[in-house]
């Protein structure tokens, strides 16, 4: 799955569309404990959290994700919107829950990362 | 002793939570750009940012030094304080110290220090009350 049919299917606004405007989607997590999703991270995860700051971009860079899910309609506070862009992040906004975001992924074929 | 043919060196300013990360992923890029293989990359980058933000939360500011020989990358923080009482402790998954406006941003999980030792290849700590903190990781690239 990409990030595109990802947004779509979550009914998602792409806040910021990311350097791979067809990222592969390889695993999907939701967290809002940033040393929770450092442990857990994967390259290409979809990671739905209602954190909206700066080490959010950071973190996800970091782990080279696909794309971060903002649920419950959450913004990226500016100055992150700002680096999401100047790295390539892919930031999408959904008005859904975490737990409904989850759910659609998880019934699309999009996992939880492997141990 | 050993050779490091790079060394690193990054300060880090307590408190700053804006540019959290900034060394980390310079750290990153420049590895990634010496071909450092990606799963070796991703224990680092885990480990540094970890690192980078307890220099952040904790202490009243440090350096996070990255050396680099053919066969390993070490990485080296250090701070003049506050020192941490009960090392045992801090090791412990879930235990954590950090204050309120830390925990609000998704930070003290209590997953720091143990994030550290789980990607490292080899982890040392040393603190003194009142003198600081130095932590010690070794990364084997062989």
């Amino acid at each position: 799955m990409t990030t595109a049919e990802l947004s779509t299917l979550i009914n998602a606004t792409v806040v910021t569309p990311g350097n791979a405007a067809d990222g592969t989607v390889t695993c999907g997590y939701a967290c809002d404990l940033l040393s929770w999703v450092l442990a857990h991270g994967r390259p290409g995860m979809a990671w739905t959290t209602v954190q909206t700051h700066m080490n959010v971009v950071a973190v996800a860079v970091l782990m080279e994700m696909s794309c971060v899910i903002l649920s419950e309609n959450n913004r990226l506070e500016e100055d992150a919107l700002a680096k999401a862009r100047q790295e390539g992040l892919c930031v999408l906004v959904t008005d859904k829950t975490a737990y409904e975001v989850c759910g659609i992924l998880m019934r699309a074929g999009i996992m939880p990362p492997s141990p | 002793m050993r050779e490091y043919s790079m060394v690193d060196h990054y300060p880090v300013s307590a408190r700053d939570f804006a540019t959290a990360g900034d060394a980390s992923a310079s750290i990153k890029r420049k590895l990634k750009q010496l071909g450092v293989d990606s799963a070796i990359l991703r224990r680092i980058a885990v480990a540094s940012y970890e690192v980078e933000l307890n220099l952040m939360i904790h202490s009243v500011g440090g350096t996070l030094t990255m050396m680099m020989s053919p066969d390993e990358i070490l990485l080296v923080s250090s701070d003049a304080g506050p020192g941490i009482p009960d090392i045992e402790k801090a090791l412990q998954e879930g235990f954590s110290t950090a204050d309120e406006e830390a925990r609000n941003l998704g930070f003290g999980a209590g997953m720091g220090l143990p994030n550290m030792r789980r990607n490292a290849d080899e982890f040392s700590i040393q603190s003194a009350l009142g003198r600081g903190t130095e932590i010690r990781m070794r990364f084997r690239l062989q």
